[in-house]
């Protein structure tokens, strides 16, 4: 029998509803196209012919379920991934962060870190180390660890040097990692300001304060629903007159909370919170 | 192609056209769009392939020379019709089953980021057989098997007539994957897809 569109879409439902239920992780509010493709691919690779046949594997097998949800969670990212953000980073938003006694940023889905360590090689070479937090969430902790040690391939380094050079970095790309066989070990003086944390955006709450949150091409993969929710999230967690910074093909404009803020950078999505209006 | 073919798919309803191009592409584009009445009333959804870094110059290009707008798509917008949707250099992008648009960073699909496969591939499960499939001119393989899901659903599968493309691998890699419902060169494309989405 055909497998229709519709059926697919209840398969997949359902699968996503039995993960909540039993596991308590909710990809219920995730953008399906992706979700399908990342689920076919899981199946493809464990030799399961049917979305309700990976449902029962997942209910009754617990390591299927884990080999599912790191299929499911994981997303690649590089290091300074579009060059033009990170000069528009250090031109509209570093000057600020100068000012401020105690900075505090969040990297909301950082997943295995590339873009956390490509910002704190930034703030370094701006000065901006002395009294910096950044906080380094994910949900998926496999990737995490990968973060956290900071340990790359290196025949992905030359990629990430190529894109060091594109924003115009004030130093070499190599001081900034140790090459041990094939991969390159992040120097330990870069983690000094970052900590690495679990975090769920879908069912956790806010980190206080920030003043800047980065989360780029992570709520692409969230339905507009979750997106509204996480934008709210962010403008909680954000003081007045914090940045929050998105990929930029994404966009704050169907957030109900998107009159909160003003545009900074419209070509590379960088959005500032509003300062709240005196008498209103 | 025969006229009678053409004439036999009139009768169904077509929703979106999705429409994959790879090398050649900036010439084979300029040719093809502004075959497109200024009323078309049908999505158009393109994945051309394209160096990571590119700007937003060619949908701007192309807007200038069609008489539909063309731009790069957003994630999470509606689907509308008479619009031309660009796949955002270094994203894939997809049809949601509510035909919103959506783009993913998963890791490239034949070597491409856009893919033309990924999208045919997601708009296929959405529109069925409401959609047609069109495989331009390109040295790359890609995009075969997204025509070959778009033909699986029940839709149109079209490709650019090997002899006519400034590289012939993707229509030919194309035409042996797919039984093709037709084999044209671009400006006659242009007039079919005008008269389907009559």
């Amino acid at each position: 029998m055909e497998i229709t569109a519709e059926t697919e879409h209840i398969e997949i439902r359902l699968l996503l509803e039995a993960i909540y239920l039993k596991y308590g992780y909710d990809f219920r509010s995730y953008a399906e196209a992706s979700i399908s493709r990342r689920i076919k691919r899981n199946m493809r690779l464990n030799g399961c012919p049917h979305i309700s046949e990976l449902q029962h594997r997942i209910l009754h097998d617990a390591r299927a379920f884990q080999q599912l949800m790191t299929d499911l969670s994981v997303s690649v990212t590089e290091m300074f991934r579009n060059p033009d953000f990170y000069q528009s980073l250090r031109q509209q938003i570093v000057p600020g962060l100068l000012q401020i006694p105690f900075v505090k940023i969040w990297c909301a889905g950082c997943a295995s870190g590339e873009e956390v360590y490509s910002l704190a090689i930034l703030l370094k070479e701006e000065g901006v180390t002395q009294q910096l937090q950044i906080y380094a969430t994910d949900i998926n902790e496999s990737a995490l660890q990968i973060a956290e040690k900071g340990i790359y391939p290196l025949d992905k380094v030359k990629e990430y040097t190529s894109n060091y050079h594109r924003i115009n970095g004030r130093g070499d790309f190599v001081d900034y990692y140790t090459a041990l066989y094939d991969n390159a070990v992040m120097r330990s003086g870069l983690k000094r300001n970052i900590t690495f944390a679990h975090h769920n955006m879908v069912t956790d709450g806010s980190f206080g304060e920030m003043n800047l949150i980065l989360c780029r091409n992570v709520m692409i993969y969230f339905n507009r629903d979750l997106q509204n929710r996480v934008f709210q999230l962010f403008c909680d967690s954000l003081i007045p007159g914090g940045f929050l910074c998105l990929g930029s093909r994404e966009t704050i404009q169907y957030a109900n909370c998107a009159n909160q803020f003003d545009p900074v950078n419209v070509h590379e999505k960088i959005y500032r919170k509003k300062f709240p209006c005196p008498g209103l | 192609m025969k006229k009678s073919i053409a004439k036999n798919f009139l009768a169904l309803d077509y929703e979106a056209i999705v429409m994959g191009v790879s090398a050649g592409g900036f010439q084979a584009l300029t040719i093809l769009l502004p075959c497109l009445p200024k009323n078309f009333s049908l999505p158009v959804l393109i994945v051309q392939h394209t160096i990571p870094n590119a700007d937003d110059f060619f949908p701007g290009y192309l807007s200038q020379k069609a008489h539909v707008p063309v731009r790069h798509a957003v994630d999470k917008e509606p689907v509308m019709p008479g619009i031309v949707y660009l796949a955002p250099p270094d994203y894939h992008l997809m049809v949601e089953y509510d035909r919103t648009l959506s783009l993913s960073v998963d890791d490239p699909v034949n070597f491409a980021r856009p893919s033309i496969d990924v999208l045919f591939e997601t708009a296929a499960a959405v529109y069925g057989p409401h959609l047609v499939g069109v495989i331009l001119t390109g040295a790359s393989a890609d995009g075969s098997l997204g025509l070959k899901a778009v033909k699986d659903a029940g839709g149109l599968a079209i490709v650019q007539h090997p002899r006519t493309a400034e590289v012939d691998f993707m229509p030919k890699s194309a035409i042996r994957t797919v039984e093709v419902d037709a084999i044209l060169p671009l400006k006659a494309i242009g007039k079919m897809l005008a008269r389907l989405a009559d």
